[in-house]
């Protein structure tokens, strides 16, 4: 029993950075929101030691905020079939998901929610007993022809019900959990990754765990965007510690802006409000998505409808005194429907805008939502790099979830897969784990390792102070706050829904600048215990690679392709474009291709033909 | 606009010459009304106080009020920062970390106690056998049983103004541990409700409850951990 007056947070007032407490485990997970947890569940059932690592407690997570559903092919309400879902994701992706992993995602799905279900997942009932769908952006039945509902609901809290449920298992079985760490660098010996060095934030101590394999599911990066719909947590540091390793990220130019933030605020409304029947009005009362997209109208692909918010906006259709948001209107809906279904939604309306949806529409502007691109994986979640135009997978490292480039999402994610993509490919890369040979499984001498001098540089750059050696710039008055704004700012400005060279080349010298000011940022805060002002120092040197990861392939695309939407080239480049884009950081910027991969392995490929809803 | 915030610095160098109690005081902060803009909610001046003063410590994820991250007590109630609207309060506005639990710095409290409970209580439903090819059914009326059970989000808003819970956080499960009891209890899926309720059956876990529902008062979600409670016992002594 826990004694309540030693909290096990007692330590020395002053630790010197440079102990390292040591520990060692089977399986190491980073990030414990719906992808780690998952993992975690299949690798702790079935005999592993297995050690989460997360920057927060799991419940906290950004997966709790997802909203509207999981997608399966259940046929609960109208007839479907996983192979009509994979012709949506590969619609919905402008062709640059990879077939074989879609394919693979889209026939797990039935178990995958199934499984949920079983572990608890309270989902909502249909009369017969069933699991509620709904209709969401970009379903059909037949390859295209009616509105498909597939989307399986937990009313609009599906996230929250999932992700605790997978806590919940974890409990049960037993994950041991290392709450409020913060992962700094990857560990790598003879091109094998070993584990990882991470920040205790309670305390400031370093501690090095050692891991056969090292499973990354730290989720987006919606943070490098000023307007978003994202946890503050999602600052992609799993993503930058793969830039520092020498490791590549993939198609980081496909950036979702959700159709429905709160307007002025960013929070999500999610798609489901669209799916029970809400419509996108602008300034005149004009259900403008039939202009857009005739025949799905406000349910077409989430990259299609935050293009139609934009040009509505831009030709002064928008609404309010600043003719600066969209209205979308629920209150045609029945007021029990939106409160049995839409509960979570009409909450948020509530809380941030002071609007009743049944009464009123609420006010709404793209948000950025989520990264389509990633660590590149295969669909064991093995992480791949690239050396002289050859692809293979790193030893010992996966990625899964948002964090990961499967690829399944291409250029545009379908509303309702990233739940799918979490828990599918948690599970898949806990399999692939489990089925390696014992020799490959064997865990190498646990030796206490030097920590990294740039590591250990970067540390204490941050934390200079008057008082220590490294001399504090006199006139530097920068704080981690103000680069974060700055950074935030000019990817809103630079690169929005919409881009082209201009725009996108003018923010490379700011991208410069940021880079010398993060050179110079000095946190004021000199306490080890709970110094979150330099976990935001870490997280703004994570931003910044992912930013610059992300306008470098904006830049270099050359066409429009699903999310990424240029002026100056707005028409899909099959020729050219139908390929992912590789960014590496390390030893220098780098970009490289990497071929789509069109051939799933049961079923005929869908060729690439013009996407329209 | 005026903030009255109890800080706590432990590796502050009073605190290093005179022991940990002298690590805890009040301060006042000030926040110009020029940057207090409509709707504004109590996380965004936070976040704004901390520029002034980068040590000031505190929590936030969501920012949304799904995560649960952000419990405080605000002038004197416990509340998630980021959906507590600024125009509400009086000033000045005074606050505290949440009450019962160890803290480490100024508003962050060790919520390990309160963890340990919620694990303690055996949240995980047990639904027996998985069949891949279809899934348990559920009734919507045996579904809607969840409903005010199932949302609760850990923010211990409730469990940390429960006098209980202070006396006893060790033994007594505390309201959101408990509420999570009920909700697999009351599930259809469920297939040994009755080992858990006589898993909670000795004088602490449950019973010491004395029904003073502040739990239900504090909640920012709009449950009601008390009736959860309530049930618990009455299923308990329905089922002996």
């Amino acid at each position: 029993m826990t004694d309540n007056t030693n909290t096990g947070h007692n330590t020395p007032a002053h630790p010197t950075n440079s102990s390292l407490t040591t520990h060692q485990f089977d399986v190491l997970i980073v990030g414990a929101g719906g992808a780690g947890l998952r993992a975690a569940l299949e690798l702790q059932r079935a005999g592993k030691q297995v050690a989460l690592v997360s920057k927060v407690y799991p419940t906290r997570s950004h997966t709790v905020a997802a909203q509207g559903g999981i997608n399966a092919a259940l046929g609960n309400i109208s007839e479907d079939n996983w192979h009509w879902h994979m012709f949506d994701t590969v619609k919905g992706s402008d062709y640059l998901g990879d077939q074989d992993a879609i394919e693979f995602m889209c026939q797990q799905a039935p178990r995958i929610v199934r499984e949920l279900e079983h572990f608890g997942v309270p989902f909502s009932r249909l009369d017969d007993g069933k699991i509620y769908q709904r209709p969401f952006g970009g379903q059909s039945q037949h390859f295209g022809q009616s509105q498909a509902t597939r989307t399986c609901a937990v009313a609009d809290r599906t996230g929250h019900a999932i992700l605790h449920t997978l806590y919940q298992q974890n409990l049960a079985a037993g994950t041991q959990t290392f709450s409020e760490f913060f992962s700094l660098d990857l560990l790598i010996e003879d091109q094998q990754v070993t584990g990882l060095v991470a920040l205790e934030i309670a305390t400031g101590q370093l501690h090095q765990f050692n891991a056969n394999a090292v499973l990354l599911a730290t989720g987006g990066a919606g943070q490098i965007y000023r307007t978003n719909t994202n946890a503050s947590i999602n600052t992609g540091d799993g993503l930058a510690m793969v830039l520092r390793a020498g490791l590549p990220l993939m198609d980081m130019e496909f950036w979702q802006f959700h159709p429905t933030g709160v307007a002025g605020r960013g929070m999500l409304i999610s798609e489901a409000a669209r799916g029970e029947g809400g419509l996108l009005r602008n300034s005149l009362g004009e259900a403008f998505m039939v202009n857009y997209a005739p025949k799905v109208k406000d349910l077409a692909s989430r990259d299609v409808v935050s293009r139609a918010i934009a040009t509505e906006i831009h030709h002064g259709r928008g609404c309010g005194p600043n003719k600066d948001y969209i209205e979308l209107d629920l209150t045609h809906l029945d007021a029990e429907l939106i409160k049995q279904k839409l509960p979570g939604i009409r909450d948020i309306s509530l809380t941030f805008t002071g609007i009743d949806p049944i009464e009123q529409p609420i006010p709404i502007h793209p948000s950025c939502h989520y990264m389509m691109g990633g660590i590149p994986t295969n669909i064991h979640g093995q992480v791949m790099t690239q050396t002289n135009g050859e692809n293979y997978p790193v030893a010992g490292l996966y990625a899964i979830g948002e964090c990961a480039c499967v690829s399944v999402h291409g250029a545009n994610r379908l509303g309702g897969n990233s739940l799918l993509d979490i828990v599918v490919f948690g599970k898949a890369a806990a399999d692939h784990i489990l089925s390696r040979p014992a020799e490959v499984c064997t865990t190498k001498t646990p030796a206490p390792k030097a920590i990294n001098p740039a590591l250990l540089k970067r540390m204490q750059a941050f934390q200079a102070s008057r008082d220590t050696e490294i001399p504090n710039d006199a006139n530097n008055d920068d704080s981690v706050v103000s680069f974060k704004r700055d950074l935030q700012q000019m990817m809103q400005r630079h690169c929005g829904v919409f881009r082209d060279q201009a725009t996108l080349a003018a923010a490379k010298p700011m991208l410069e600048q940021l880079a010398q000011r993060l050179k110079t940022l000095r946190v004021q805060d000199p306490a080890q215990g709970f110094n979150l002002e330099r976990i935001q120092a870490f997280e703004c040197e994570n931003l910044l690679a992912v930013a610059w990861a992300t306008l470098e392939s904006a830049l270099a695309r050359t066409e429009s392709r699903g999310a990424h939407a240029r002026d100056d080239y707005p028409e899909r480049d099959d020729q050219a474009w139908l390929v992912h884009l590789l960014f590496f950081m390390q030893p220098h910027i780098t970009l490289k291709q990497k071929p789509v991969q069109m051939q799933p392995k049961t079923v005929a490929p869908f060729p690439p033909i013009k996407r329209v809803y | 606009m005026l903030f009255n915030i109890q800080r706590y610095q432990p590796e502050a160098a009073s605190a290093q010459q005179v022991g940990a109690q002298n690590a805890t005081y009040w301060q006042e902060m000030t926040l110009d009304d020029a940057l207090v803009k409509p709707g504004m909610m109590l996380l965004d001046a936070l976040k704004l106080l901390r520029e002034q003063d980068p040590t000031l410590s505190f929590r936030s994820s969501c920012q949304e009020g799904v995560c649960g991250s952000d419990a405080m007590q605000v002038n004197g109630r416990n509340r998630l920062s980021c959906i507590t609207p600024l125009a509400e309060l009086s000033q000045p506005i005074e606050l505290m970390p949440v009450p019962g639990l160890p803290i480490l710095r100024d508003l962050i409290v060790d919520m390990t106690l309160f963890f340990d409970r919620y694990a303690q209580a055996n949240p995980t439903l047990n639904a027996g056998k998985f069949n891949p090819d279809q899934e348990h059914l559920q009734s919507p009326a045996d579904r809607a049983k969840l409903d005010g059970l199932y949302e609760c989000i850990l923010c211990a808003c409730c469990s940390t103004s429960c006098p209980s819970f202070w006396w006893h956080p060790d033994q007594f499960l505390g309201p959101a541990a408990l509420l999570a009891a009920e909700r697999v209890v009351i599930d259809s899926r469920d297939i040994q409700p009755k080992q858990r309720l006589e898993a909670l059956s000795d004088p602490y876990q449950l019973h010491r409850c004395r029904g003073i529902q502040q739990c239900t008062t504090s909640c920012p979600k709009g449950l009601d951990p008390s009736r959860a409670i309530r049930q618990l016992k009455h299923q308990q002594w329905t089922q002996s």
